[in-house]
């Protein structure tokens, strides 16, 4: 069982720098991401395709972040044979950035989206109604994240457990936008080619989801040792808390 | 390291990361029953209950004092050889007390073989040293011990680098050589159980590794146990961990385990280097 504040009581003093660094950095790299979601909503909302530049541009940062934590986890594995809670960080680290940079390319993805919709003005433009949809699950999965992150941040199983419960909302949330978008587009065939492009976000959407479910999941591989992948929510939860 | 980690080691917490259900598969060779050793008015060691599996490698880890080495020599007895130290409760080699009235020390540790720290060969020839064993034993056919020694020195991984020069004096040898040899000349004696006390810790990486892997190759035909500093040796070499702390079994389990997720904060805090 892991401590919070224990990364920082090793004899060696360097170590304790070393992995407290790494850490923030992946917490730093983290905020970078929820950014880029943010952004992402507010690009595809108002169809402003400056913005959705910009977030495509910050994705090369995002990947360097996942670039250079790697580096330094690779660096410690070789230096420091870090073994138990650090070694269950380190490993933990690693993959929570993997995820974290496809958060990155999701969000990227959508201001893509966003910027061929604002191109294609001759299209049909969906609804408000269908934006406000996606929007919403977009703060969904945002908030998954954030407190996914904190979770992680803080050692919070609980914490961990109660964002992978939200993934399930955000399944429904998806499916139901994603009839909706049918519907429309057998409305009026002129605009399907907008909802494909909404229903591409919406699905970008839904992967971030998974994406916070899997850092939560890391979480509580870190903090009780027990790995809890694949497995159905309920067996999640009793593994987390069985001592 | 203190006052703290001692606190949560009272007699009835001690024992209790022993997980002997991560034994249920394995045949057992070794049985400690309620040991406890003195050193004189001081306890050295605390109420061990531990089960020492068969052809496979167990570690003992643990801080300077921990009771890790002195545990090892209770195996074949060689605290006999300290005049002040008195042990209690049993130890069973294949279900007989090694402290039982009847039991033959000589023969006792002809069958649980010993290797320290520093290698000790006798300044004798290469194979004179490795056919030592059984010289005692009063086996001195010329055409047994050549066909043991080189069986030996085989096990030991040494013969290629020795065969030529078998009558040069083993303290020519480098110390990589000398500890293997010492290896040698105890598994020519065909014991069940090899201790190892510290047998890499004067030794240069590369012949650290070798002894390592000879480690790996010996167990299996023998039960070996091995006293360890080196963590990392501990991780790299054994199937099962023993945690020591100032004469108690703190935590007992199965090395992935023990380096993995331990359950005990104190095996935690030792392993990756922390004191609380």
């Amino acid at each position: 069982m892991m401590e919070k504040g224990q990364f920082t009581k090793h004899i060696s003093q360097q170590f304790n720098e070393e992995l407290e660094n790494v850490r923030q950095r992946v917490l730093t790299m983290g905020g970078l991401v929820e950014e880029q979601i943010e952004h992402s909503m507010d690009a595809l909302s108002n169809l402003d395709p400056e913005l959705s530049k910009e977030i495509i541009e910050r994705d090369e940062k995002v990947n360097a972040y996942e670039v250079s934590i790697d580096e330094e986890c690779t660096r410690i594995l070789a230096k420091r044979q870090p073994a138990a809670g650090d070694l269950r960080l380190v490993v933990a680290i690693i993959k929570t950035i993997t995820d974290l940079e496809r958060i990155g390319d999701e969000a990227e993805k959508i201001a893509r989206m966003a910027n061929h919709i604002a191109l294609s003005m001759d299209n049909v433009m969906p609804s408000k109604k269908q934006f406000g949809a996606v929007v919403h699950l977009g703060a969904h999965v945002k908030t998954m994240l954030h407190e996914a992150l904190d979770a992680f941040a803080r050692l919070d199983v609980e914490a961990a457990l109660a964002v992978a419960q939200k993934e399930k909302t955000a399944d429904k949330e998806y499916n139901a936008i994603t009839r909706q978008l049918i519907t429309y587009m057998m409305e009026d065939p002129r605009s399907i080619s907008a909802a494909l492009d909404v229903m591409w976000s919406a699905r970008a959407l839904e992967r971030i989801g998974d994406h916070a479910r899997n850092i939560c999941e890391y979480v509580i591989y870190l903090v009780e040792g027990k790995d809890v992948r694949h497995v159905s929510l309920e067996e999640m939860q009793q593994l987390a808390q069985k001592k | 390291m203190t006052a703290d980690m001692k606190l949560d080691l009272t007699p009835e917490t001690a024992n209790n990361g022993v997980n002997l259900e991560a034994l249920k598969d394995e045949k057992i060779t070794l049985e400690v029953e309620d040991l406890n050793l003195f050193y004189g008015e001081k306890q050295a060691l605390h109420n061990i209950n531990l089960q020492i599996p068969e052809k496979k490698v167990t570690a003992f880890i643990g801080p300077s004092g921990c009771g890790k080495s002195t545990l090892l020599r209770c195996f074949n007895r060689m605290n006999d050889l300290v005049d002040i130290a008195r042990v209690e409760g049993a130890i069973k080699l294949n279900g007989n007390n090694i402290y039982g009235p009847d039991v033959n020390v000589a023969d006792l540790r002809r069958n649980v073989g010993m290797v320290f720290q520093k290698p000790n060969p006798f300044p004798k020839s290469i194979y004179e040293n490795v056919a030592y064993g059984l010289r005692l034993q009063g086996i001195n056919k010329r055409s047994v011990l050549d066909e043991v020694v080189e069986w030996a020195l085989k096990g030991a991984a040494l013969w290629d680098e020795v065969k030529d020069r078998l009558d040069d004096n083993a303290l020519g040898m480098s110390g990589g050589q000398q500890q293997r040899l010492v290896i040698a000349r105890s598994i020519a004696v065909q014991p069940e159980v090899l201790l190892l006390d510290e047998p890499a810790s004067a030794l240069d990486p590369i012949s650290t590794l070798k002894i390592e892997e000879l480690i790996h190759d010996l167990k299996d035909q023998y039960t070996i146990v091995i006293v360890t500093h080196n963590m990392q040796q501990a991780a790299r070499v054994s199937d099962y961990t023993a945690f020591m702390y100032m004469g108690d079994m703190v935590e007992f389990d199965k090395t992935d385990t023990i380096f993995t997720n331990p359950s005990k904060k104190k095996t935690e805090d030792y392993i990756t280097g922390r004191y609380g």
